[in-house]
C-alpha cells in the first residue's frame, strides 16, 4: 500500500534523472518524458482506485509511527488531484514535443518539468505540514527554472516578479508553521486536527490561521495577492505556462481547502467569512482585469485569478454542497484552463503572435481549431452542457441554499463577464480576417508536429465534454470527497490509527 | 532568553520590511534574507528553549534520562536554512541576469513583460532605464 502512495512522487523523480541525462539527445529525452507521464498516470489511476475502495489510504514513511514520522496520505481529494496532475502532465508532455525548441530542451526543460510534477504530487499526498512546505519548495524551484529557462527579456522580467513574491509567501508559510508548532507541539496534519482543539488561546489560533491564509493565498493567486500571476504567466513558452496555469495555483487552493477543513475550523464565522469576501473580490477583479487585456495569454491569466475565486467560494461557504462544488470546480478548471493555454499555443504557431490585434482569420482557415477553442472557452464561461456549467450550478445553488444572495449574484455576473472575454478572443482571433490577410491553415504544420499539438487539446476537450454530458458519476465522486473533508474522523483514523 | 530572541526577531522583521519596500530589487532580496532568518528564529523559539541540555542520548540508553532540548526545531531550522540558502542563491543569480538583460534594478521600470499602453515618457523614468 505504501508503494501506491510513494509512486506518484518517485516516478517523476526517476524520470527527471534520466531525461536530464538525455537532455542533449533530442527525441529520446522527449519520448522518455512522455513515457514517464504515462507511468505516472497509471500509478495515479491505481491510487485513485485504492482510495475509492478503502476511503483514505495512509502510509508511514521509514516505519516511524505517526505523528512522529512523515505520513503520506491520500483521501479522495488528494487522489483526484494526483490523477488530474498526471493527465495534465501527459497532455503537456505530448504538446512539448512540438512546442519546446532544441535550445530549451538541452537546458533541461523536461527534467525540470518532471521535478515540477513530483513536487505537485508530493504536495497533494503529504500528511505533514512541514513536509508540505518542503514540497512547495520543490515545486517552486522547478517552476522558477521553467519560467526563466531560455532567458528571454520578458521572461527575466516576469521571472523576477514571480520569484520574489513567491519567496515572501514561502517565508510566511514557514512562520505560520513555526507558530502552529509552538501552539500545538505537532506537525502531523491529522494530529493537528485534534491538537488545535486543546489550544487554550483560540485567538492566537485565528492569527495563525490568517498567516496561513496569506501564505496559501499568494500561491493560489487570490485578491489582493495575485499580482505575480498576470505579470509572469504569459512570458514562458506555452508548454510551460499551460502546466503552470493548470496546476500551480491549484496547489495553493488545495492547501487552503486541506488546512481550512482539517485544522482551522475552530472559528468558522471569522476565518471563512474572510475567505468569502476574498472569494468575491477575487472573482470580480480577475474578470475585470481580463476585460482590459488585449493579449491572448494575459486574458487567460486574469481568468485563472477570477476562477480561483469560485473555488475559494466553495470552501468559504463551508456547506456540504458548496464543497462538492469546490472539488468539482477544481477538477473541471485544471482541464479547461490547461487546454485553453494549449489552444493559444496552436493559434500562436499558426498566426505568429499572441497579440489580439495582430492575429485573426482562424475560423475560416482552421475551423477545427475554432471548435477546439469553443469547447473549453464555453466551459470556462459556464455554458450547458459543458463541465463548467455544472461546476457553477453547484456553487450558485449552494449559495442560494444558505440565502447568500449577494455572492450568488456575483458568481453569476462574473460568469457573464467571462463570456465577454471569451467572445472577445473569439471575435479577434477567429472571426475577424487576419490583418496581414494570410489564411493560416492547420495543414501548414507538418503531420507529426500537428498531431503532437492537437492530440492533447483534443483529449482534454473530450474530457470536458464527457464531464459535461455525464456529470453524475463526477458529482457523486465530489460528494463523497466533500463528505470526507467535512468529517475528518476517517482521515484522522487512517493516519493515526485511533479516533479522536 | 525567549524575550530577547523575540525582540531580535521583531527587529529583523522591521528591518526586512523596510528593505523590501524599496523599489530596488537587490534591496528587496536582502530584506528577504533577513525575513527568512527571522522565520528560522521563530521556529527555534516556538520549539521552546532549553539551555545547557544538549539533546544527546548517553551510551546504553534508548531514551535521554533527563530533560533535554527539543531536537525537532533544530532539524526544521536546518532544513529551512538549506532551502532558504538555495532559493536565495537562485534569486541572486536571477536578479543579476535580469540586470544584465533589462539594464535596471528598479522594479517600477521593469515593464518588458507588461508594457504600458502608452510609453511612459517622463524624463525620470528614462534616466532610470539608462541606470542613472
Amino acid at each position: 500500500m505504501s508503494w501506491l502512495l510513494a509512486l506518484p512522487i518517485i516516478v517523476p523523480f526517476v524520470t527527471a534523472i534520466f531525461v536530464f541525462l538525455l537532455r542533449k539527445k533530442g527525441a529520446a529525452g522527449r519520448w522518455l518524458s512522455v513515457l514517464g507521464c504515462s507511468v505516472l498516470l497509471i500509478a495515479a489511476g491505481s491510487l485513485m482506485a485504492a482510495t475509492w475502495r478503502d476511503g483514505v489510504v495512509a502510509a508511514q514513511m521509514g516505519g516511524w509511527p505517526a505523528p512522529f514520522g512523515i505520513t503520506l496520505v491520500a483521501d479522495l481529494l488528494s487522489a483526484v488531484m494526483v490523477l488530474i496532475t498526471a493527465i495534465t502532465g501527459l497532455a503537456v508532455a505530448v504538446f512539448a514535443i512540438a512546442d519546446i525548441d532544441a535550445r530549451r530542451e538541452s537546458l533541461g526543460y523536461h527534467a525540470l518539468f518532471q521535478i515540477l510534477l513530483a513536487g505537485v504530487c508530493g504536495a497533494f499526498l503529504t500528511g505533514d505540514i512541514f513536509n508540505l512546505y518542503v514540497w512547495f519548495e520543490v515545486m517552486l524551484i522547478a517552476s522558477f527554472g521553467l519560467l526563466v529557462l531560455g532567458g528571454d527579456k520578458a521572461q527575466m522580467d516576469g521571472g523576477i516578479k514571480y520569484v520574489t513574491l513567491n519567496l515572501v509567501s514561502t517565508v510566511m508559510f514557514l512562520t505560520g508553521i513555526a507558530l502552529l508548532y509552538g501552539l500545538t507541539g505537532t506537525l502531523n496534519m491529522a494530529d493537528l486536527h485534534g491538537a488545535v482543539q486543546q489550544v487554550e488561546n483560540q485567538g492566537l489560533l485565528s492569527v495563525v490561521a490568517v498567516i496561513f491564509m496569506i501564505a496559501f493565498g499568494v500561491k493560489a493567486a487570490v485578491f489582493p495577492l495575485f499580482f505575480w500571476l498576470p505579470a509572469s504567466y504569459h512570458t514562458p513558452p506555452v508548454a510551460v505556462s499551460a502546466v503552470f496555469a493548470g496546476l500551480l495555483t491549484k496547489v495553493g487552493v488545495y492547501a487552503l481547502i486541506r488546512t481550512f477543513t482539517l485544522i482551522f475550523n475552530h472559528d468558522i464565522a471569522y476565518t471563512h467569512n474572510i475567505l468569502l469576501a476574498v472569494a468575491a473580490l477575487t472573482m470580480i477583479t480577475g474578470v475585470l482585469g481580463a476585460a482590459a487585456q488585449n493579449e491572448f495569454r494575459k486574458i487567460l491569466s486574469f481568468h485563472i485569478v477570477s476562477q480561483i475565486g469560485y473555488m475559494i467560494l466553495g470552501l468559504a461557504l463551508y456547506t456540504p454542497l458548496a464543497l462538492v462544488g469546490a472539488v468539482f470546480y477544481l477538477v473541471h478548471h485544471i482541464i479547461v484552463k490547461a487546454n485553453l493555454f494549449l489552444v493559444s499555443g496552436v493559434a500562436k504557431r499558426l498566426t505568429g503572435s499572441f497579440e489580439l490585434s495582430a492575429i485573426g482569420g482562424l475560423y475560416k482557415s482552421s475551423p477545427l481549431l475554432a471548435v477546439l477553442f469553443l469547447i473549453p472557452a464555453f466551459s470556462l464561461a459556464g455554458f450547458p452542457p459543458l463541465s463548467g456549467f455544472w461546476a457553477k450550478f453547484l456553487l450558485v445553488k449552494a449559495s442560494l441554499e444558505i440565502e447568500a444572495y449577494l455572492i450568488a449574484a456575483v458568481a453569476l455576473v462574473v460568469g457573464l463577464l467571462t463570456i465577454f472575454s471569451m467572445t472577445k478572443i473569439w471575435a479577434e482571433v477567429f472571426w475577424k480576417p487576419h490583418p496581414e490577410e494570410i489564411s493560416p491553415e492547420l495543414s501548414m504544420i507538418d503531420g507529426r508536429t500537428r498531431l503532437a499539438l492537437l492530440l492533447p487539446v483534443f483529449a482534454l476537450a473530450a474530457l470536458t465534454v464527457t464531464i459535461g454530458l455525464f456529470p453524475e458519476p463526477f458529482v457523486m465522486f465530489a460528494e463523497r470527497s466533500a463528505g470526507q473533508l467535512l468529517d475528518p474522523a476517517v482521515y484522522v483514523q487512517a493516519v493515526l490509527g485511533v479516533t479522536r | 532568553m525567549e524575550i530577547l530572541l523575540s525582540l531580535l526577531i521583531g527587529l529583523l522583521v522591521a528591518a526586512s520590511v523596510y528593505l523590501m519596500l524599496a523599489r530596488n530589487v537587490l534591496r528587496f532580496l536582502f530584506g528577504l534574507v533577513l525575513l527568512s532568518n527571522a522565520a528560522n528564529l521563530i521556529i527555534f523559539v516556538a520549539g521552546r528553549l532549553t539551555p545547557e541540555a544538549p539533546s544527546l542520548v548517553p551510551e546504553g540508553y534508548s531514551a535521554p534520562p533527563e530533560l533535554v532540548a527539543n531536537a525537532l526545531p533544530q532539524a526544521l531550522v536546518l532544513t529551512a536554512i538549506v532551502i532558504g540558502f538555495g532559493l536565495f542563491a537562485f534569486a541572486l543569480v536571477l536578479v543579476y541576469r535580469g540586470y544584465q538583460s533589462l539594464g535596471t534594478l528598479d522594479s517600477d521600470v521593469m515593464r518588458v513583460a507588461e508594457p504600458l499602453a502608452e510609453k511612459a515618457s517622463s524624463p525620470k523614468a528614462e534616466l532610470e532605464v539608462k541606470g542613472l
